[in-house]
Formats: C-alpha cells, structure tokens, sequence
C-alpha cells in the first residue's frame, strides 16, 4: 500500500464538493473528468432520526492495482518511495484500458486531451510540502492525507470516542 | 509561482483568498490561509472562480443595442463612444424630469460608497441595492428591537453550547468561516437543532431535526416564549437590565400555548417544551438564529423579531456563545475608512420613488430601498416618472418576483444601463452594458470588517483583464467625468482611491502585502453586559415594545394569523439556495454547471402519487402569474403541503449556453407582494398547481 492515504472522516462531510471542484482546477481539468467524486447514500430515517451519508471517493492506491496490470503502456506507474500511483501523461495513449479495469472508475476521461487522467495524491503538492488540493479546500477539515499506518490508530480514537459518548449520554 | 492575497467574490460572503498566479494566469484560489477560520479552505464556487476567468461566454466589450430589446441585437462599441452614449441620455432625462427620474440599484458592494456618491451628486433619492429582497424585514426587525441594522449583528458559533436554524442552510448556503465554527463546535459537543420544511444538508448534520409545516415558524416561536415565561425559563438578570416591554409581551403570547402551535405548525407540543427547555439550559450560550434570506412571507418582520426576541430572552446578546453586536473601528477609537459620502454633496430633498422613508413606507430602511416596488413605479409613474435605470451587477428581472411585469417595465424606460461581468437576464434588455473586469482582474474599494475584531481586506487586482473591460470604480469615474460632477471622485487610479480611503488611518497599503489584511485589534471585543451595552434604541434597551413600530402607527405584537394554507390541489413555492450556485449569476459557470445545471421540483411522494408524477418526469408548474416546465423529485424530505425548487434557473438568455432554458424560473411563478412593515417581499406566498407533462 502506499505510505499515505486520504482518509476523510464522512461524519463531517457536508457534500460541498469543493474537493472536488479544487482537484480539477488544480489539474487542469474542465467539464467531465472527475478524479475524485462524492457519493450520497441517503437521507434515510433509522430509528427515527435522519441519517445521510457523504462518502469521498478517489483512488485508493491500491498494492497490486489493476489498473497498472491494464495498461499496455506502462504509462501507470507506482512511486517507489511512498507506492503513490499515477500516470505518466506522456505515456498515455488514451485507450481507456484502466478506466475498465479499475472497480472504483477512479481514472476518468479527459476528452480535451484524449487521456485519462486519476487522482496522484497531489505528488507535487506533497512533495512542496502542501497538502493535497482536495485537502486543503475541504470548508470542514472531513479530509486529511493520513500516513497509512496512523489509520488504525485514527480509526481506533475514533472509536472509543464513540463508546465513551454513548456511556455517558 | 506568485501567490496574492485577495478577497472572492463568486458570492456576497466575500472570504479572503490566497491566488496562486503564473504567467498573468491564475492557477488555483485557496482560502487565505493567515486568517483565522478560512486555514486555505474554500467553496465550490471560490475554486471555480478560474472558471469565471477563462470563460469565453463572459461579457468582452461595451455593446450599444441595434435592435428592438431584448431581441439581442447588439453592436460592439468603444469606451469611449458607450460612455459618452449613456451621458447623453442621462443628461437628456435630467434635463426633463429632473435628477430624481434616473433610479439606480446594485447588489451591495465594497464600492457602494461610489454609487451613492454618483446618486446624489445626480441630485435623485432613487438608489436601490438586492437588499430588500434578501434580508430587508431581518433590517427592519433588528432595528425596531436594537436600533441596529441587521449587519451591525454577528454569531458565535463556535462557543455555542445550542444552535437552533431556522431554515438557516449553513452546510448548503456556504460561509466559509462559519462552516468551520460550527463543525468544530459540533466536534466539541455544540447541539445543533434544525427547523424546516425540507430536509436539507444541514438537517442531515443536526442532532434535531423538526419538520415544520410551512409559514408557521411565528406559532413555533410564539409557542417557545409561552412555554420559556411560564416556566421562569429566561435570563432574569438580562431581561431586567436590558429589555423593555416583557411584561407586555408576557400578557401576549399567554394564548399561543404549545398545543395551539402543534395545531399550526405539526411539530408536537412536547417538541416545542423539550426545545424551550433545553435552550434554556445552555443560555446564554445558546443561538436562535436570526436567518439571512428572510423575504418569505407578508409577516417576515414579526417572524424575525420573534427570532431575536427569544435571544434576549435567553439573555444571548452579547455573550460568548450567543449573538454579539459587531464593533467598527470607531467602537475600538480608530480612524475608519473615508467613504466618498462624506463629503458636501448636494443635498436631495426629493422623496424616494417607492415611498420608503415617507409615511406611505416608514418602517424599511431607506439606506437601500424597496427594490421590489421599482417596476411598480415605473410603470405608474407613481409618484413620478422613472426614466433612466443604472443597473450594476444586479439582476433586477430575476431577482425580483414576477419576470413578466418586471419586463414590461424596463421596456417602458428611456435609459438601461448595466454594469456587469456576464450577459444577465436584465443585461439582455439594456440599451448599454459596459462589462466590468471580474474580482481576479481588478481591484475594488478597501473593506472594513466589523466584527469581534474590526479588520481591513484589499481586493487586488491579482492578473490583467482578459477582454476589453473596466473596474466598475474607473467606469462610474468616467461617467462622472462627462456629468459634470467629477470633483465628488477625486481619485484617477486604484492608488489613489485607497489613499483617500486610508488617509489619516496610519495604515498604507503595504500593510496589506504580507497577509493580505490588517487587524484593527487583537483580542475580541465584548461590551460588559451589566453596563455596558449600547443599544440605539430611544430607550436604550431591546424595545419589545418598539417606538419604531409604534410611532408609526405599527403594532408591536400583532395577533398570530396563519399565513394562507394552500387549497387541496395547490401547493405553495418553497424556494432556495445551494451550495453551487449565488443567486443568479453562477448558473453559466462551466464548473459550477457542471455541479448543479438545472432545478428540480421537490414534491411529497404522496402528494405526486396523487398527481400521478413519478420520480425524474417532466411536470407543468402553474401559478397565477405564470407557467414554468421542470422535472420532479419525488421524495418524503418535503412537507406535503409545499413544492421546492432552487433559485435562478429557467434562464432566457440564449448566448449563456450552458444555463440557457435550463430547469425552471421561480420569478416567472412568483407574486410581486411585500411585508409592507419589514420591507422584503413574500417570496414563497404563490401557490402553484403541479401536472404531469405526458
Ligand atoms: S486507479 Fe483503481 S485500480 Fe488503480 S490504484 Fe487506483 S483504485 Fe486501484
Ligand atoms: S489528492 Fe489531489 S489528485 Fe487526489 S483527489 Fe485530492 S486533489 Fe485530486
Ligand atoms: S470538500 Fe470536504 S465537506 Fe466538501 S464534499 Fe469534499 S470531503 Fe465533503
């Protein structure tokens, strides 16, 4: 797996989309390609009260991902230091081969330049010591670039949080 | 790369942003991350603003109309020529019907001190800005209680221990630096109860949410004070120092129990006690919010004063966690801003057009007028004729109700002019448009932010214009120039505007350059609320009993009356916002489109099943004043008794491709009628039928 991930904490998602709004005007993408999307799952009532969902989707920069097995190219690549995985635009001839073959329509088709385009963690950003556009826009801080082996750690705070919360109430 | 320092204004919130810039090209816009609760993060819409930029669609050059309005025949034009053009006329109707007949109205704005310099130099009483049909009852409501306008007040979200929204879509009608507050403060316990019609992000993110049946929020509140003085639930100490007239508020809303408002308003009697209750336990750190867009009903005033009525009740104003008064700079002994008001202009002695200030209109703030009641003077020539209209980067067509009157009366005008950065739906029936350079490419009058701690923002010009296009400060200065009456703009430059601003402040604008703001103070100001509260009323405390009201003629605690429930069959317009789109002038971003690119109907499932509409077909929406197509969304997130639909869609502007005939209008459906006490207009009193388009 890579050494970080996006990890967003969807109880503060508001559903704005200016993660992703601000990752295509950071990529230099117009209309269409999104690399990273919001996926609404409700509002639903449970037990009587409203319950709504906000899920951040982007790449997941997966260990054995398919999208490189895919690409005849070689334009999908994996950065040797930190496994952040993206792809080399000059390679890419635009046959849409990982668009197939990724589950989670990650990479997504960039028609003006008839390339694909997907999310690479913001390298460049990260690397200048920023973190990744998506992350910095986000009005509710619901996003924060993790390294991955906080995560059960985070996941874990959060848990007992809960647990403490659900005692005294 | 370049980075500047900046301030957004894709909407009215105005946050400060950070642009990064190469070669004369804009990158990125973040927020501006030095100041406090913005930390680099920004709406869909700051971020879309490099969309804006590169936008081929925007307007490119001054344009002189050829053809019959609205037929969209236009020749291009130099500045020079359309200037000297709108002068001429200018000076013609002045010369006939005097100063008084040029009426003027703007979307508020950091060079509103411009406009209204222009305006009174002109010698006429007429200008306007959206105002009124935003938050104009919310204006006149603050000032009948505190004898503060609406702006001189603030929230502290993030110290609240209980928020309570009414229809306050603060997850979906984004600021920046109020999202933040109240997600943090959520994050540490903060409780957050939401009341609406619909279920909106926000309820999704609240702890509470009460689906209240529409127009009823006044029970809801009548009800809450019952419930609050009965049970000794107020802030004693506060009411006693600072409020006059409890006890005659006390003898009023001793009827409106919670069982009567659970008849009106569907919210059970026990709801209503629960929340007076636990509101009371977090007072004074506690939030009725005031609202914002309030210019829903005829009753709007009494609504808000009812809002902020249960403020002081809980003895909120003024402390942390509560509703705060806002401190200028001359409240911590600074110099402020010079606004080119102050100078010795002439003085105009004419009465406003729409009546505002007179006794026909007492009580609206005549600072900004009725905009709504614009057409109606136009068209009756009441109380006399309005001949020539400047209109800068507002959208008097669909912004006021009624698309259909509003058109005939600008055809009936001698004189259209509009100042604006992209073809809007008034744009299209100018005689002149002059095409303003939008925020990234110019700079505007400084900003001085009242607030817990009063501080100045600049607005840079932050790359060169991408079209043949002018600051809207430089355009009036040359307007001002071929009047007459330029000695009232004694500036030639950016520069020299900000001089005349800051002179005598010890501030420059350097100051400005390493943040791209300058703090007035740095701890927060809080008045002592024992003897420190400054209230501008007569009295000198929270007037529940208003001399404002009562002087003219105006009662204080009217009777409750329902707002008029629609008849079976009918269903009354909810209308909104969300988080893509400000008013009516983003719908054509290509970025911002491709978000959100058209309205849809919200209709109860039960109430379209009735109708036989299912989920996603096109209906006919049909109101008295009009007819409008739209696809439904059926879902249960909405009362049966209303339909909703968001603003500025249904666009007839052809070269605006991208929002052209786009979903529905709301202003094609809507009734001209305003709360003739609180100033805004009624804009959800239309009732509509809803079928099915096979
Ligand atoms: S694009 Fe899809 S397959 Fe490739 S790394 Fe990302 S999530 Fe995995
Ligand atoms: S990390 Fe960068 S590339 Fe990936 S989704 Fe966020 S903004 Fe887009
Ligand atoms: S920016 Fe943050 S709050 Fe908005 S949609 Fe993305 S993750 Fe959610």
């Amino acid at each position: 797996m890579s050494k970080f991930i996006l990890f967003q904490d969807e109880k503060k998602c508001i559903s704005c989309r200016s993660c992703q709004v601000q990752c295509k005007v950071n990529k230099g993408l117009g209309v269409g390609p999104k690399p990273n999307q919001i996926i609404e799952v409700g509002p639903v009532e449970v037990n009587g009260r409203l319950k709504a969902n906000y899920v951040f989707l982007s790449c997941f920069h997966c260990d054995n991902p398919w999208c490189i097995a895919a690409c005849p190219n070689g334009a999908i690549q994996k950065r040797e230091e930190d496994g952040v995985i993206f792809i080399d635009q000059d390679r890419c001839a635009g046959c849409k081969s990982c668009i197939m073959a990724c589950p989670w329509s990650a990479p997504q088709w960039d028609a003006r330049k008839g390339k694909a385009v997907k999310c690479d963690l913001c390298k460049d950003r990260i690397d200048a010591g920023l973190k990744p556009a998506c992350v910095t826009a986000c009005p509710t801080n619901s996003l924060r670039l993790v390294r991955t082996e906080d995560l059960p750690d985070t996941k874990r705070v959060r848990f007992v949080r809960e647990l403490v919360a659900r005692e005294v109430s | 790369m370049q980075q500047e320092y900046s301030i957004c204004f894709m909407c009215s919130v105005r946050c400060p942003i950070k642009v990064m810039v190469k070669n004369d090209d804009v990158q990125l816009i973040e927020g501006n991350p030095h100041a406090a609760g913005i930390e680099g993060s920004i709406c869909p819409k700051g971020a879309a603003g490099v969309s804006l930029l590169h936008d081929e669609q925007r307007l490119k050059k001054p344009l002189i109309r050829t053809g019959p309005r609205g037929a969209g025949q236009w020749r291009e034009a130099s500045w020079e020529e359309a200037l000297d053009y709108v002068a001429e006329k200018i000076k013609q109707i002045k010369d006939t019907y005097g100063g008084r007949s040029i009426a003027f109205t703007e979307r508020a704005q950091l060079n509103s001190h411009i406009s209204k310099t222009f305006m009174q130099a002109i010698g006429s009483p007429n200008y306007f800005t959206h105002d009124s049909c935003c938050k104009g009852s919310l204006n006149t409501a603050f000032r009948s209680l505190t004898g503060y306008a609406d702006s001189s007040f603030g929230v502290d979200l993030e110290r609240s221990k209980h928020v309570i929204l009414y229809g306050r879509n603060y997850f979906e009608s984004i600021e920046l630096k109020a999202v933040k507050q109240l997600t943090r403060a959520m994050e540490n316990g903060t409780k957050l109860t939401y009341i609406d019609p619909r279920v909106t992000v926000t309820a999704t993110k609240a702890d509470k949410y009460l689906m209240i049946r529409p127009g009823t929020d006044l029970a809801l509140n009548y009800a809450l004070m019952h419930v609050i003085i009965e049970e000794e639930l107020y802030d004693k100490e506060f009411v006693d120092r600072w409020v006059s007239g409890f006890d005659e508020l006390k003898k009023f809303v001793e009827p409106y129990t919670p069982a009567w408002a659970e008849q009106e308003t569907g919210i059970p009697a026990a709801e209503i006690i629960n929340l007076a209750r636990e509101a009371s336990a977090a007072k004074p750190s506690v939030i009725f919010h005031y609202g914002y867009r309030s210019s829903h009903y005829t009753n709007e005033i009494y609504v808000r004063r009812s809002l902020i009525i249960l403020n002081a009740l809980m003895g909120s104003i003024e402390a942390p966690g509560g509703i705060f008064i806002k401190k200028s700079a001359k409240d911590i002994s600074k110099q402020p801003l010079h606004k080119l008001t102050e100078q010795d202009l002439p003085k105009v002695n004419e009465e406003r057009c729409d009546g505002v200030g007179t006794a026909k209109f007492p009580t609206a703030d005549p600072a900004h007028g009725v905009v709504q009641l614009l057409p109606q003077a136009i068209l009756t020539e009441d109380p006399y004729p309005i001949k020539g209209l400047i209109v800068w980067r507002h959208d008097p067509m669909l912004s006021i109700p009624d698309y259909q009157t509003n058109k005939e009366a600008l055809n009936k005008l001698d004189l259209l002019v509009v100042i604006d950065i992209h073809f809007s739906e008034t744009a299209w029936m100018a005689d002149v448009i002059l095409p303003e350079s939008i925020y990234l490419e110019r700079g505007d009058s400084i900003q001085e932010v009242s607030g817990l701690k009063p501080s100045l923002f600049m607005r840079k010009p932050v790359v060169s214009p991408r079209y043949d296009t002018k600051p809207g400060w430089e355009i009036m200065k040359l307007l001002a120039d071929r009047l007459g009456i330029s000695k009232y703009f004694p500036y030639n430059s950016l520069e020299e505007l900000w001089a005349y601003q800051l002179a005598g402040t010890g501030i420059t604008p350097e100051d400005f350059a390493a943040k791209g703001f300058v703090t007035l103070c740095q701890e927060p100001v809080f008045w002592d609320r024992r003897d420190g509260l400054k209230f501008k009323t007569p009295s000198g405390k929270i007037e529940l009993v208003s001399s404002l009201l009562e002087q003219n003629g105006l009662p204080s605690f009217p009777a409750y009356e329902p707002v008029k429930p629609p008849a079976e069959g009918t269903f009354r317009l909810l209308i909104g916002r969300n988080v893509a789109h400000t008013h009516v002038s983003t719908q054509n971003n290509p970025l911002l489109n491709e978000l959100v690119s058209e309205n849809l109907l919200w209709i109860n499932n039960q109430a379209a099943a009735k109708l036989g509409i299912k989920d996603g077909q096109l209906v006919e929406v049909t109101s008295q004043r009009g007819k409008e197509a739209i696809r439904a969304f059926v879902t249960d997130l909405i009362h049966p008794e209303a339909v909703f639909m968001l603003h500025g869609f249904g666009r007839r502007v052809p070269t605006q491709t991208r929002c052209y005939n786009k979903g529905a209008s709301d202003t094609m459906l809507q009734v001209n009628i305003t709360d003739r006490v609180g100033g805004s207009p009624a804009l959800q009193h239309v009732h509509v039928t809803v079928r099915p388009v096979a």
